[in-house]
C-alpha cells in the first residue's frame, strides 16, 4: 500500500505539444481515485506517466515519498489493468495469473505461487476456468482474469486504464461494482481512468476532471456535482447535463430567454458588475408547477414555457425547450460544447420532470424552479461566480471520513471470514467461502444501489 | 434448412473431390510411374502391369548408377535451402519488427522495393548473373545459389512477417513490462511466442521456394558441387540411350516431395495458428 505523489507533472511530445501540463495530485494510501475527461485530455498518458510507460518531460512523481521518474515500470511494484485486458493468449488462466510471481524468480515457491494463484482466483470465481485459454474466455472473465494479474502480487497501487470500457453494459454495471467492493476489502490505492462518468461518480473517493492536460478540479464526486469550479466541470458532470442558459443581471433578476427568474439575493451579489453571465441549470431543479408542494414552492420561481416534447421514462421524464441564444453568447456555448466532445451544444434546455406531470409537448406550460441551487458562470472565463468553497470542501472532507469508515468495514468483515487475499495461512477451502459470501455482498450492494 | 443444409454437404463434398483429383492425380501419376520398369514405360496404364512393379527406379538413384548424380544435389538442395531460409528468416524478422513497431521515414519504400523486388522476372537477370558470377567466382558455389535465392525469400518473408507482427497486441510487451519483467523478459516471455508461429509459417514458404528453384539452379551451377536436386533430375539418363530415365526422375521427385509433405504435417498447426486470438477484446 503507497501514497502516490504528483507534483507538477508535464508530457511533452517530439511537437512540444504539452499532453499532460502542470499536474499536481496528492493520493492518499487507500483513495481511489478516478481521472476523467473528454477524449484526448490527457488522462491515459497521465496514467501511464505514473506507471512508467511514458516518460515524464517535467515534475515530479513520488510513490511513498521516494522519487520514481527514471525507476522501470518493473521497479515501482504497480500493478495495472489495461483496456484491452493484454492477457498472454499462450498461456492458460492460471498461467497468466501466476505470470508476475513467476518473474520475481525465487520469491516464491511453487506451493506458493500455487496458493496465491488459487485464493486470487477464488476471489475472482476464476476457479472452474484456470486450466483454460483466454481465447475460450467471456469478455467479463477476461477482465477477471487481468484482475487476477493485478492482485496476486501485493502491489502498492492499481491503475486500472478504461478497464470496462469493452463490456456490454450490464456486466459493465456489474463489474464495476465487483472492482469497488475489491478496491475497499484490499484497501489498496486505485487510479482508474474513464471517461464514463457513471463509473466515475460511482467508484472514485475523489474525481479529477482533466481538459487538454490541465487539471479542471479535484474533489469528492458529490462536490463535483453541486460546487463545480467552472463550466467545464459543470458541463461534464451529470447526465443530462448541466443547461447553461446566457442571461444579464438586473439586481435579483435574471433576464434570460425563459423570461425573468428571480434569484437569490446572496447569489446575485457574487455575480454583480458582470453583465453577461451563463446560469447553470441541472435538468433536476426544474419541475411541474402544479407538482410542487406548497412549502417548497417559495424556494423558487415559476415561469410558463412551450416544451418541444417529452421523453417518458418510468420513473420520471424529461423535457425539451428550445430557445434562441443571442448571437455573442452562440459561439462561447458552441465552443463549450467542442471542448465536452459534442458536435453543438443545441441551443436547448433539458428538464426532469416527475413522471405524473402532464406536461406535454407543444403547449405552452408552468414550470416551477429551484433557484437556491443555480450557479452563475463568467460568461468570459468560465469561472464559476457563486461557489461555495467551503461547503465544497465540507461534502469533500466526509468523503474521505466515508471511505476510511468503509474500509475498515470491509476489512473487518475479510477479518472475521477469516480470509483476505493479503493475509497467510488459510487454506482455500475458508477462501472459496470468502468468495461465496463477497458475491452475495456484491448483489445486496447492487440492490441498494439501484434503490 | 436441413434438406438445403445436406445438398449444400453433398455440393461441397462433390467440389472438394473434384479439386482434389486435380491437385493430386500428377503425384499419383508420378508415384505409379515411379514403380514402372523402363519396360512397362510406354504400356499406357495409370498403374505398372500387374507382376512388373519394381523399386529398381528407387534403387538406381540411391545405390544405383545414379547415385552420385541425386545423392549429392540432394545433399545441396538442402543445405543451400536451409541456409537461404535461416537468413532470409532472420533478415525479414529484423526488417518486419521495424516495419511494424517503429515510425521512421521510408518505412513504406522498404516495402515497395521488396514488392518490386519480387514481382522482377527471374529470367531476366539469369544471364548477367551468370556473367558476374563467373568473374567473381561464385559460378558454381553454394554461396552462388544462396545469394539469388534470398533475392526470391527475403521479399516474401518481409511482407508476410510485416502483416503478421502488425496483428501482435504490442500493449502486451508493456503489460508484462508493468507485471515486473525487464525490456528483454517482457519481448521474450510475452511477444516471442506469438510470433513464432509467424516466423515458422514464413520459414516454411521461404524454405519451398528455395527448394522447388529451377532457373537458377540449372542456369548459376555445372557441376555436382552445387547442382540443386530440381536441375539434377535433367541430367538423368536411361542405362542405355534407348531408353527414357522417365522411371528414375519419377522417383527422384517422389524423394524430394517427402521433405515438403513431411514439414506441412508437422508444422501445420503452426501454419495455421489462431494463437493470437484472445490476448485482446474479442
Amino acid at each position: 500500500m503507497a501514497s502516490i505523489t504528483l507534483n507538477n507533472l508535464v508530457k511533452k511530445y517530439g511537437d512540444g505539444f504539452p499532453a499532460v501540463n502542470d499536474i499536481s495530485i496528492d493520493i492518499a494510501d487507500g483513495e481511489f481515485i478516478i481521472l476523467v475527461g473528454p477524449s484526448g485530455c490527457g488522462k491515459s498518458t497521465l496514467l501511464r506517466m505514473i506507471v512508467g510507460l511514458e516518460d515524464i518531460t517535467d515534475g515530479d512523481l513520488l510513490i511513498d515519498g521516494e522519487r520514481v521518474n527514471d525507476k522501470a515500470p518493473r521497479d515501482r511494484n504497480l500493478a495495472m489493468v489495461f483496456q484491452n485486458y493484454a492477457l498472454y493468449p499462450h498461456l492458460t488462466v492460471y498461467e497468466n495469473i501466476a505470470f508476475p510471481l513467476r518473474l520475481a524468480k525465487g520469491k516464491h515457491s511453487e506451493d506458493q505461487v500455487n496458493k496465491l494463484v488459487t485464493e486470487a482466483a477464488a476471489t475472482l470465481e476464476l476457479t472452474d476456468h484456470l486450466q483454460r485459454k483466454p481465447a475460450n474466455l467471456s469478455g467479463g472473465q477476461r477482465q477477471r482474469v487481468a484482475m487476477g494479474r493485478a492482485i496476486v502480487r501485493q502491489a502498492d497501487a492499481f491503475l486500472f486504464d478504461e478497464p470496462l470500457s469493452n463490456l456490454d453494459a450490464k456486466l459493465r454495471g456489474q463489474m464495476r461494482s465487483e472492482i469497488s467492493q475489491m478496491q475497499r476489502r484490499l484497501g489498496v490505492t486505485s487510479v482508474y481512468v474513464t471517461h464514463d462518468q457513471t463509473e466515475a461518480m460511482t467508484l472514485g473517493d475523489r474525481v479529477a476532471v482533466l481538459k487538454k492536460g490541465e487539471l479542471q478540479q479535484i474533489a469528492s464526486p458529490r462536490e463535483l456535482y453541486e460546487q463545480p469550479v467552472n463550466l467545464f466541470v459543470a458541463g461534464f458532470i451529470g447526465s443530462p447535463s448541466m443547461n447553461f442558459l446566457p442571461a444579464t443581471l438586473d439586481g435579483n433578476t435574471l433576464r434570460t430567454a425563459l423570461g425573468d427568474l428571480e434569484i437569490p439575493a446572496a447569489k446575485a451579489e457574487k455575480a454583480a458588475g458582470k453583465k453577461v453571465v451563463l446560469v447553470g441549470l441541472r435538468p433536476e431543479f426544474f419541475e411541474d408547477a402544479q407538482l410542487v408542494e406548497d412549502h417548497k414552492r417559495a424556494n423558487g420561481t415559476v415561469f410558463t414555457a412551450t416544451l418541444t416534447h417529452t421523453e417518458w421514462l418510468g420513473n420520471e421524464q424529461y423535457g425539451y425547450i428550445d430557445f434562441d441564444p443571442a448571437p455573442e453568447v452562440r459561439g462561447l456555448l458552441d465552443n463549450l460544447a467542442r471542448e465536452m466532445d459534442a458536435d453543438e451544444l443545441r441551443p436547448q434546455i433539458v428538464v426532469t420532470l416527475d413522471a405524473a406531470s402532464r406536461i406535454r409537448g407543444g403547449r405552452e406550460a408552468e414550470l416551477w424552479l429551484d433557484t437556491r441551487k443555480l450557479h452563475l458562470f463568467d460568461a468570459e472565463s468560465g469561472e464559476n461566480l457563486t461557489r461555495d468553497a467551503e461547503a465544497g470542501a465540507e461534502l469533500t472532507r466526509e468523503a474521505n471520513e466515508e471511505r476510511a469508515e468503509e474500509i475498515a468495514t470491509a476489512q473487518q468483515a475479510d477479518g472475521e471470514r477469516g480470509t483476505g487475499t493479503g493475509g497467510t495461512g488459510h487454506d482455500t477451502e475458508a477462501v472459496r467461502t470468502g468468495a461465496g459470501h463477497s458475491s452475495g455482498a456484491t448483489a445486496a450492494g447492487g440492490k441498494h444501489s439501484a434503490g | 434448412m436441413t434438406n438445403s443444409g445436406t445438398k449444400k454437404k453433398v455440393l461441397w463434398a462433390i467440389v472438394t473431390v473434384l479439386v482434389l483429383v486435380y491437385a493430386l492425380f500428377p503425384v499419383m501419376s508420378i508415384l505409379a510411374t515411379s514403380f514402372k520398369a523402363p519396360s512397362d514405360l510406354t504400356s499406357g496404364t495409370f498403374l505398372p502391369s500387374s507382376g512388373t512393379a519394381t523399386t529398381s527406379n528407387y534403387e538406381q538413384i540411391l545405390v544405383g548408377d545414379a547415385q552420385g548424380l541425386f545423392l549429392s544435389a540432394l545433399r545441396n538442395s538442402i543445405g543451400i535451402s536451409l541456409i537461404a531460409t535461416f537468413i532470409a528468416v532472420v533478415l525479414a524478422t529484423l526488417c518486419a519488427y521495424a516495419i511494424a513497431r517503429l515510425d521512421f521515414p521510408g518505412k513504406g519504400l522498404v516495402l515497395t522495393t521488396a514488392l518490386a523486388v519480387s514481382i522482377f522476372p527471374v529470367i531476366s537477370i539469369v544471364t548477367p548473373l551468370f556473367n558476374l558470377w563467373r568473374t567473381i567466382g561464385l559460378y558454381d558455389t553454394w554461396l552462388g545459389l544462396i545469394i539469388p535465392y534470398l533475392s526470391l525469400t527475403l521479399p516474401i518473408s518481409i511482407w508476410t512477417l510485416a502483416a503478421f507482427f502488425r496483428q501482435i497486441p504490442w500493449e502486451l510487451e508493456q503489460a508484462a513490462q508493468v507485471d515486473g519483467a525487464t525490456t528483454w523478459q517482457a519481448f521474450r516471455k510475452a511477444i516471442v511466442p506469438l510470433a513464432a508461429p509467424g516466423v515458422f509459417t514464413t520459414a516454411i514458404i521461404a524454405f519451398f521456394i528455395a527448394w522447388n528453384d529451377f532457373v537458377y539452379g540449372i542456369s548459376l551451377t555445372s557441376t555436382e558441387t552445387a547442382r540443386p536436386v530440381p536441375a539434377a533430375l535433367a541430367f538423368f539418363t536411361g542405362a542405355s540411350q534407348f531408353e527414357a530415365p522417365t522411371g528414375a526422375i519419377s522417383a527422384a521427385a517422389i524423394i524430394v516431395t517427402i521433405p515438403v509433405v513431411l514439414l506441412v504435417l508437422l508444422f501445420q498447426r503452426q501454419i495455421v495458428s489462431g494463437l493470437t486470438s484472445g490476448a485482446v477484446k474479442g
